[in-house]
């Protein structure tokens, strides 16, 4: 390849001062490993509160700071950074690209988050406690009610912030100029596809977050009444501008999970992605409609109905895009000439989970059915749905699926198995019966419950034991595969097609200084 | 759908006779319909209208499920490789796609349909027959009936040692409160639901009302309660430490009763402003104030006096409660601007007020020792 004109440096050095995109990946997709743990171990501080009706291990107060930080720390600190790992280890090995466009700045967009989410964690020791608002933080529980640490909370908003318009602005400026000569846009991957529209919904919203974390800063410490009546302000406002972010936001952590899920069927199906320039459109309108359904997420605040209807027939028009992908998708499998790797696996549980998880957004979009829905543990399952069988199954699917090509050696199957079946009974276990304790009137964010909920929240939480700790056999499949196993061919998987196949693997340290010719 | 209809009539009819063989009995009975499993058919029109709504979106979420879930297990099956399988090369069909496209569409509209009527329904407040004001405080309910002049708080009963696995869990654990609602049967009423401190939601999944108290504003919302009973909700927006612990009752009367009860509560109102020409001895003002603290302010302030350091500040030895008496009516009536203390001189009367800054000067071992009487207090609102 004529790349190895130097290596990485030695020591610690090499990653803080890097700018390899390789790197920089696996760091960001550690950092978001080790955030997993940490909003994997206060979930199941509150399941185990919600284990049996009454208090027993933790008081209200501190279970309001356990939801507010697993919230955050599970969308800001697993799943997104996770997402830009595999953006900055993937789009350049498949666009034919040497790096990022912009790999300075890629340095510094990783190396503020270790730094946001430490300032974040310390707040547990503060006077007051950490945040303990809910990771919607609705004003004014989030302002004039808030402990102190929730100025520390919006320091660590705007760090989160700055990291993801920086790495979106690479991302997009790479996929714009850094593509190889003769790969047009409809030639690009869906993975590159939907990280590109993901990247402009980010640069869109975060603003706007960091826009209503400030005019909480103003409220709490200059004054000012952005939010409370009794200035002239407005709560409702709160919920428009964090939802305007907070929808989009949901569409940041699944769109990607599209574009791996549409880059691993075809693979084990031994067949072309059905419907390429459809699934580009139906991603491009969704993206579109993120921005003119927020206010589903705020049926009872008392809207005018016309608001009520526009929001509610916007919402069920998703459904049509969403609808087309998953479509495609079956037919992509539909006579192809499949095996069941992992990545397989991973892949059609998200299909059928998230379409679950679709569905129940369907019957939640009905503004006179989110009534009794609201608030309640319905939603809760419905956005579990999405978002970890959804786009943690996809995170994993797509760790997976290119595991091999970052280490070079074909991970344990047999174990990598036992991590999906375990982490699938789990995460089942753990969610689906929240769909009934929420449709029987279980409030969501209640660290005690009357007694009609008492055996469901206990399978519940004995689901998410089990989801807890299988994760730790994915800890063993990660360092045995790094350590060593059977060599990892170019291509890796048969069915594989793309440009970051004809690498080898483990991907060197510089790929593609020459670019590649795509026909 | 069908069977959920009949089944719901079939418990209708039995909950109508029910009541009749009850009546007059002052014991009502817990109207509840409760499932495990799924939503209430509820007690009202609208609550009807949602739960067939709910049914029959769910069916078709259900329909669509088995559906195309049958055709990837199917293709699963199948088209696996290990089954020697040969992969095809088709990767789009115009025809398919524009059908997948229109199909979904206009199941959509299916749904949106009812979903618009019912909405509207709920969205009629017009000629109703008696307003109850909601507001939602931390972490209490408080009802009023303007026209009538009658308000009282409404907080929970379950006791503190169930809740601490002390005590064996009653039947309506969490669900139980000292005062609930009382409204008419049979008869329009408009609930106008805010708040005072953070933003808090009023659910009554019996009648399918869920509505956010926000502070500074009012939001509206109507029930037509057929049967008279007993029915429970919760409040559904975080609303701090104790969200789970302030549960909604509301007790739906027959008319007759209904009016008997309300003219009683305006004779107990009338009374209790009489109390405000009374003076007060020491323990008359330390006893009625202990019940006003343990009821209000012990939530925040805890029942020692000891507050939760960081978040809400000790009364035992505060400066406030052991300073100038003027400073301590002050803070307690008009509360604290920019902190979680609010302002009590509207929420409770010139007597209750009077108790408790008495109480909390002399609690605790803050033996300050003087006496404050309702009417220095309603002199210190004036004088405002």
């Amino acid at each position: 390849m004529g790349a190895d004109h130097h290596g990485p440096a030695k020591g610690l050095t090499r990653w803080l001062f890097t700018t390899n995109h390789k790197d920089i990946g696996s760091m960001y997709l550690w950092f978001s490993f080790a955030m997993f743990l940490l909003g994997g171990s206060f979930a199941l501080v509150i399941r185990s509160e919600l284990f049996q009706p009454g208090l027993q291990l933790v008081r209200p107060e501190f279970f309001n700071q356990m939801t507010t930080m697993h919230g955050l720390v599970m969308v800001f600190g697993a799943i997104m950074p996770a997402w830009v790992g595999l953006a900055n280890w993937m789009v350049p090995l498949m666009i034919g690209a040497p790096d990022m466009a912009l790999p300075r700045m890629n340095n510094w967009s990783f190396w503020i988050l270790p730094f946001a989410f430490t300032m974040l964690s310390l707040t547990f020791f503060m006077d007051g406690g950490a945040p303990n608002f809910g990771w919607t933080f609705y004003a004014p529980l989030s302002t004039t009610y808030a402990p102190p640490s929730v100025t520390y909370f919006i320091f660590a908003v705007h760090l989160m912030g700055m990291s993801s318009i920086m790495g979106s602005i690479n991302i997009i400026a790479t996929i714009m100029n850094m593509r190889a000569p003769g790969m047009t846009y409809m030639k690009m991957p869906m993975f590159v596809w939907t990280w590109f529209i993901t990247a402009f919904l980010l640069i869109a919203v975060m603003p706007v977050l960091a826009g209503a974390v400030t005019m909480m800063l103003f409220d709490i410490h200059f004054g000012t009444s952005f939010f409370s009546a009794a200035g002239g302000g407005d709560p409702v406002l709160f919920q428009h501008v964090f939802w305007f972010f907070g929808h989009p936001e949901v569409y940041i952590m699944i769109l990607p999970a599209f574009g791996v899920v549409s880059e691993v069927l075809p693979t084990f199906s031994r067949k072309p992605l059905f419907g390429y320039s459809s699934m580009v459109y139906a991603t491009a309108s969704i993206a579109f409609l993120s921005f003119v359904v927020w206010a589903h997420h705020m049926y009872t605040v008392g809207m005018p109905i016309a608001g009520e209807l526009f929001f509610m027939y916007a919402t069920m028009l998703i459904a049509v895009p969403t609808g087309v992908k998953v479509f495609n998708w079956i037919s992509t499998m539909f006579r192809g000439s499949m095996t069941f790797e992992t990545p397989m696996l991973f892949a059609i549980a998200f299909i059928i989970l998230f379409t679950i998880g679709g569905l129940s957004g369907v019957m939640l979009s009905l503004a006179p059915l989110d009534f009794q829905y609201q608030d309640t543990y319905f939603v809760v399952a419905h956005f579990h749905y999405v978002l970890v069988q959804g786009a943690l199954f996809s995170i994993y699917c797509g760790v997976y699926y290119w595991l091999p090509k970052w280490t070079g050696h074909m991970y344990d199957e047999t174990l990598a198995k036992t991590h999906f079946w375990m982490t699938f009974i789990g995460v089942n276990t753990a969610f689906f019966p929240m769909h009934f304790v929420g449709l029987a009137g279980m409030p969501r964010r209640i660290p005690d419950y009357s007694l009609q909920f008492a055996d469901f929240n206990m399978l519940s939480s004995i689901g998410a034991f089990i989801t807890g700790f299988s994760q730790l056999i994915f800890v063993v499949v990660l360092l045995k595969c790094i350590k060593g196993g059977k060599s990892a061919t170019d291509q890796v998987w048969d069915g594989a097609q793309g440009l970051e196949w004809t690498v080898p693997s483990p991907a060197p340290y510089h790929t593609f200084t020459i670019p590649p010719q795509v026909r | 759908m069908l069977r959920a209809q009949h089944r719901r009539r079939l418990m209708a009819g039995a909950i109508s006779m029910a009541a009749l063989v009850l009546q007059p009995a002052l014991a009502l009975a817990e109207q509840v319909e409760r499932s495990d499993t799924n939503m209430r058919v509820g007690a009202t029109d609208v609550s009807h209208q949602v739960y067939d709504l709910h049914m029959f979106s769910l069916w078709i979420c259900v329909a669509i499920g088995v559906i195309v879930f049958g055709v990837m297990f199917y293709s699963i099956f199948a088209h696996r490789k290990s089954r020697g399988a040969v992969a095809a090369h088709f990767h789009e069909s115009t025809k398919l796609e524009i059908a997948w496209t229109i199909v979904p569409f206009v199941i959509l509209i299916f749904m949106a349909v009812p979903a618009t009527k019912t909405l509207t329904d709920m969205y009629d407040t017009r000629d109703a027959a008696l307003d109850v004001q909601i507001t939602g405080y931390q972490w209490k309910w408080k009802y009023s009936y303007p026209k009538e002049g009658v308000e009282y708080f409404s907080s929970l009963r379950t006791p503190r040692d169930e809740i601490d696995n002390l005590a064996p869990k009653g039947e309506n654990y969490l669900l139980d409160v000292d005062e609930p609602l009382v409204i008419p049967a049979g008869k329009k009423v408009r609930f106008l639901v805010t708040a005072a401190d953070v933003i808090h939601s009023w659910w009554m999944p019996d009648f399918a009302v869920k509505k956010d108290g926000i502070p500074g504003f009012i939001n509206e919302a109507w029930a037509n309660v057929p049967e008279p009973g007993i029915y429970r909700g919760q409040c559904t927006e975080l609303c701090g430490k104790d969200h789970g612990f302030m549960p909604i009752v509301v007790r739906v009367l027959p008319e007759g009763e209904f009016n008997t009860w309300l003219a009683s509560r305006k004779e107990e109102a009338v009374e209790e402003r009489a109390l405000m020409a009374q003076n007060f001895t020491m323990d008359q003002s330390m006893e009625r104030g202990k019940g006003v603290y343990e009821k209000v302010c012990a939530a925040c302030h805890q029942p020692n006096g000891e507050g939760i350091p960081g978040a809400f500040p000790a009364l035992k030895g505060s400066a406030i409660a052991m300073g100038p008496m003027e400073g301590h009516i002050d803070i307690i009536v008009n509360g604290k601007a920019g902190t979680a203390m609010a302002a009590f001189g509207a929420q409770l009367s010139e007597v209750d007020l009077a108790a408790v800054i008495v109480y909390e000067r002399n609690a605790w071992g803050n033996n300050v020792g003087d006496m404050l009487q309702p009417i220095d207090v309603a002199n210190f609102k004036k004088g405002k």
